[in-house]
């Protein structure tokens, strides 16, 4: 299989690459890893009339930290955010969805940002920053634009970026006292989701004062599930209040039934993820990871 | 579009499409045919190719995406008339049937060496999970992959040539 023919410019600047796209973002894709792209233009689902190859941009890829917040350079091998030991210990459940994204010669290549920009609604960053209440950095000719986790993601294979932006930065802030986990069911590795779960707490003292809750393919995007947030803020993690919140969030989960399960299987499954994940996550907060 | 390729380190020049994939353009206009197309959807890791030592898909990856960068396929691992460790450690465990995954698994595990040289045999499957062998040979695989590890454990141990031609190292 080949994709159909494209125009191909690999711009070596951001100021390049936003300059192209102001011009002709209409007609093109932009492509970081293209592990999710490339398989889209070989089958033919995007024929786009120009690919805008910004793998090669510089200062792009990394992670960091300032001013309390993460920020991973949108080009950010998922291979790197695995291996981090840094992250590790700041935010362990970054390297623990890496690691059981695709396969790991995919992981090599594929980027946070490319991912992110595909927003397959069995993608796991998706439902990673979402839970993480991350916010998404764009960048046009016009200028940087922040986008909250929240207003993103829009629908299958649609986000709030226009034609004529980049994603350029994730940024997650970081508490003291919160932790997370992300809980995923494959049928093999590197099969999408059956269904995943990401969550994260923050604790002030016995309360749980922030939760994220995260869900990948259970929806029409990665969803977010409000609902078993505040069923959880400001109350104490016990075992009753941690189900009534994984009751909410697999109410909540839409579902289609499918070769991997049933949509009534996927809910339960959605229930057991967001117990088991808030219980890990809890843990993690007062180990203060 | 012109490409320009380090393969198996000579370099390679070509004319191509943008479409072109990186497989098409090493089996085709490099005729270097050990780099194979299995599933063709990044699923079973036959096209695996090192690009900077790095293991990649070769089928989800453009051409001129990777023009400059330096790669290694099978071709690119024996050292002359003699076999790799890795080659070696395939050979002596019978770490192949039908031969159609090996040329990936076998760069799998060099670069896996490379940066991890002494593995345990769970690292050896996640290492190659994005690897298919459609014979289910993955037990003899993992065997392979240990054995050019112990060969590339005792090469370090052993003293250099040098040093026994000057009468050190006994």
């Amino acid at each position: 299989m080949f994709p159909a023919a494209f125009d191909y410019r690999a711009p070596a600047s951001l100021a390049e690459a936003v300059d192209i796209l102001r011009q002709r973002g209409e007609e093109a894709k932009v492509m970081a890893g293209g592990q999710s792209l490339i398989p889209l233009l070989k089958l033919r689902f995007s024929q786009p009339a120009l690919v805008v190859d910004i793998g090669h941009l510089p200062n792009l890829a990394g992670i960091s930290r300032s001013n309390g917040h993460l920020s991973i350079g949108a080009l950010t091998k998922h291979a790197a955010v695995e291996s981090s030991t840094e992250l590790k210990t700041v935010c362990p459940i970054l390297p623990e969805a890496a690691h059981w994204i695709a396969d790991p010669l995919i992981r090599n290549q594929g980027t946070v940002g490319g991912s992110i920009c595909h927003a397959d609604p069995s993608g796991d960053w998706g439902a990673v920053m979402l839970a993480l209440g991350a916010d998404f950095v764009a960048r046009s000719e016009s200028g940087e634009r922040v986008i909250h986790g929240a207003d993103f993601f829009q629908g299958p294979f649609t986000t709030a970026l226009r034609a004529d932006e980049v994603l350029t930065e994730i940024r997650i802030p970081v508490a003291a006292h919160s932790g997370g986990a992300y809980n995923k069911l494959e049928r093999k590795v590197g099969d999408f989701a059956t269904v995943a779960v990401a969550v994260q707490v923050e604790l002030n003292g016995d309360r749980v004062a922030r939760a994220g809750i995260g869900l990948t393919a259970v929806a029409d995007r990665n969803l977010k599930a409000t609902d078993a947030e505040k069923a959880l803020t400001g109350k104490p993690p016990t075992d009753e209040v941690i189900a009534e919140a994984a009751r909410l969030a697999a109410a909540a989960a839409e579902p289609k039934s499918d070769i991997r399960g049933s949509s009534e299987y996927k809910k339960d499954v959605v229930r057991v993820f967001v117990q088991r994940g808030l219980k890990t996550a809890v843990a993690r907060a007062r180990e203060g990871k | 579009m012109k490409v320009t390729l380090k393969v198996n380190g000579a370099e390679h020049t070509g004319d191509v499409e943008p479409r072109v994939l990186l497989v098409d353009f090493i089996r085709t206009n490099l005729r270097l045919t050990g780099t194979h197309i299995g599933c063709d959807t990044s699923g079973c890791g036959a096209c695996t190719v090192l690009v900077d030592g790095t293991p990649l898909k070769s089928c989800t990856l453009l051409a001129v995406q990777v023009s400059g960068r330096s790669i290694t396929t099978v071709e690119g691992l024996a050292a002359g008339a003699g076999m790799s460790p890795i080659q070696t450690g395939f050979h002596e465990e019978h770490g192949l049937q039908c031969g159609f995954c090996t040329p990936g698994m076998m760069l799998v595990g060099t670069a896996l060496l490379e940066h991890n040289p002494n593995p345990t045999d769970e690292e050896i499957r996640w290492a190659i999970s994005g690897n298919i062998c459609r014979c289910t040979g993955y037990m003899n695989i993992v065997k392979a992959i240990q054995h050019a590890a112990a060969i590339n454990a005792a090469a370090a141990k052993a003293p250099a040539a040098e040093a026994v031609a000057a009468g050190g190292g006994k």
